[in-house]
């Protein structure tokens, strides 16, 4: 068995003192830095009531809440007919919002895609205006839609709408950015228009990318669509507020448990939609 | 350099034609039967959400007057020729405002550190056990799916009206949401490191920490600022339902017709909420160049 070298600790340190130090630069740093976000969280607990006694008091509220919502349960048949009604506008506001939103924000896009409007100022201010519609809140938008045609699921659909505009306006140019190049070169070297190379250069080609965002967008809009009835345009989500507030809990926990087996099958159905355009387009690629 | 085109002749030419028209034709058809598919949908979902376009022409100049009148003061001035009147309420909004960002960032560090420890026992690679692992999966599934202004309607009732509510609400949400992203990175990751830990006789939980550890940390906190961005934005609507922040305010000015207040709100938010992406995606970015040198 071959010996082994005796080290030399003193040496190897001195050739390499960087290792040797407890504190370096770095670690004091990030040490720092932790320090910091600690001491924050801790003025920002306080700052919020965390250390008032109602987190404790709150928390055995909590359980005996949870305790009181099992099982679900509607309360009567007309109430879960009620709910079932309510769960489907829902469903409806989401796919018409999501819907009329994708339509809606292709024009826009193409005015804000790089490769194809030139015009710096055009693409611009569609830019920013998409930006100014993506910030502002679902439920703000739902707000305002209420002040112009009343309460009700419409206000809804068209906040759905709105919001997702800028969303679906963004991702949509960034994929049109994204394609390939070389269709719209052979389409214009034939002698095409820019209208042209737009419709049969990149259209085609982005299609499947943009249906599979609306697919995913339709998913979580459901979820969204169930809460801006919490200000009253429409869903199931005003329901959902109702019982909570006049502590229906049994029916609470049925309306989310309905909720939930929606956006579930939403996202089953979804999920397998896009995966089936996916796959035919690139049997066709 | 040019090279003639050669025209196939008529007799080879028609059976391609005739062929190329055929798929055109059932490509045509099949498109034209999804339109007609969704179109019926349309038409459905349109009865059960009471959409009336007559109703939207009739009142769809009440729009550009809303958006108008927001920016209007009382006496009918523009509001940007009166900052002092517009932003009238500037002390009470930032403080909310505070307020509405240290709701999200406890929420956020809490969330995250929660989500750390159980992501390492959600993680199909590294997980110590499968039951373990399909009862966290299941809990954070239901954490993230039940939207965030549900969890703080059912703690307002818990916790009472306040700020409190609704950073527990962002805690459970970010918590689900966090644990199913950690826990694909971790999925993720080399295992050799871990296995040379493990070699040498350590514990699960020396493992993780030499092995595992340093190879998800970056992805860790660039998620986590992401997650910050959004939770700024539901933080700031979360007064909506009595949950703290500014979007008390903000709903009683719209309620209440406040325009004016609307708007230099809503322009508060956007201007905080534009400030921390720029911030937050500077260091993500500063985050994955670090990675990829590496």
């Amino acid at each position: 068995m071959p010996r082994r070298p005796a080290i030399d600790l003193v040496a190897i340190r001195d050739r390499h003192p960087q290792h040797f130090t407890r504190f370096d630069r770095r670690r004091l740093l990030a040490l720092l830095t932790g320090g910091a976000a600690f001491a924050l969280l801790l003025f920002g607990m306080a700052q919020l009531g965390f250390f008032g006694g109602t987190l404790i008091s709150g928390s055995l509220r909590l359980v005996e809440i949870v305790g009181l919502m099992l099982p679900p349960d509607p309360g009567s048949w007309a109430h879960a007919r009620t709910f079932g009604v309510a769960l489907l506008e829902t469903v409806a506001i989401a796919f018409l919002g999501t819907l009329s939103a994708a339509v809606l924000a292709l024009p826009l896009a193409l005015l804000a895609a790089r490769n194809v409007t030139a015009q710096r100022v055009v693409r611009f201010l569609s830019r920013r205006s998409l930006d100014t519609i993506r910030s502002v809140d679902i439920l703000v938008w739902a707000l305002i839609w209420i002040n112009v045609v009343g309460l009700g699921p419409f206000a809804g659909a068209l906040a759905i709408m709105t919001a997702d505009v800028g969303s679906f306006g963004k991702l949509f140019s960034e994929a049109m950015e994204a394609a390939d190049r070389k269709p719209v070169e052979g389409i214009v070297s034939t002698g095409g228009s820019h209208a042209l190379a737009i419709r049969f250069g990149i259209l085609p080609e982005i299609f499947p990318v943009l249906a599979s965002q609306v697919l995913y967008y339709f998913e979580s809009n459901t979820r969204s669509a169930s809460i801006i009835g919490i200000v009253g345009a429409g869903g199931i989500g005003l329901h959902l507020a109702e019982a909570i507030r006049t502590l229906e809990l049994q029916q609470t926990s049925f309306i989310i448990v309905l909720i939930l087996i929606a956006v579930a099958l939403i996202d089953f159905v979804s999920s397998q939609l896009r995966f089936a355009m996916i796959g035919r387009r690139g049997a066709t690629a | 350099m040019s090279s003639p085109v050669v025209e196939l002749p008529e007799a080879q030419l028609r059976p391609l034609l005739a062929a190329y028209d055929a798929s055109v034709r059932t490509r045509r058809l099949h498109t034209l039967v999804v339109l007609a598919c969704i179109v019926a949908a349309m038409a459905l979902a349109s009865v059960s959400a009471e959409v009336s376009p007559a109703r939207l022409i009739e009142n769809i100049g009440r729009f550009p007057s809303y958006i108008i009148r927001l920016f209007q003061l009382e006496s009918g001035r523009p509001a940007w020729t009166d900052l002092a009147e517009w932003f009238w309420g500037l002390p009470r909004w930032l403080r909310l405002l505070g307020e509405t960002l240290l709701m999200a960032y406890v929420g956020t560090l809490l969330g995250a550190v929660g989500a750390f420890g159980l992501s390492f026992l959600a993680a199909a690679n590294v997980g110590p056990s499968r039951w373990l692992r399909f009862a966290v999966r299941r809990v954070c599934e239901l954490c993230r799916t039940v939207p965030l202004l549900v969890f703080a309607l059912l703690f307002v009732i818990a916790f009472g009206l306040g700020p409190m509510a609704g950073v527990l609400a962002v805690v459970i949400h970010t918590l689900g949401a966090l644990v199913k992203q950690f826990a694909e990175v971790v999925e993720n990751i080399d295992m050799k490191p871990v296995e040379g830990v493990s070699s040498t006789g350590a514990p699960w939980h020396v493992a993780m920490r030499y092995g595992a550890l340093p190879q998800v940390m970056s992805n860790f906190v660039s998620y986590t600022l992401l997650r910050f961005e959004i939770n700024v934005r539901e933080s700031a609507v979360m007064g909506f339902v009595g949950a703290g922040g500014i979007g008390q305010d903000l709903i009683e000015a719209i309620r209440k017709f406040y325009y004016t207040d609307v708007s230099a709100i809503l322009l508060l938010i956007l201007v905080t909420v534009a400030i921390i992406d720029t911030l937050t995606s500077r260091v993500r970015h500063q985050l994955i160049g670090r990675e990829e040198r590496r």
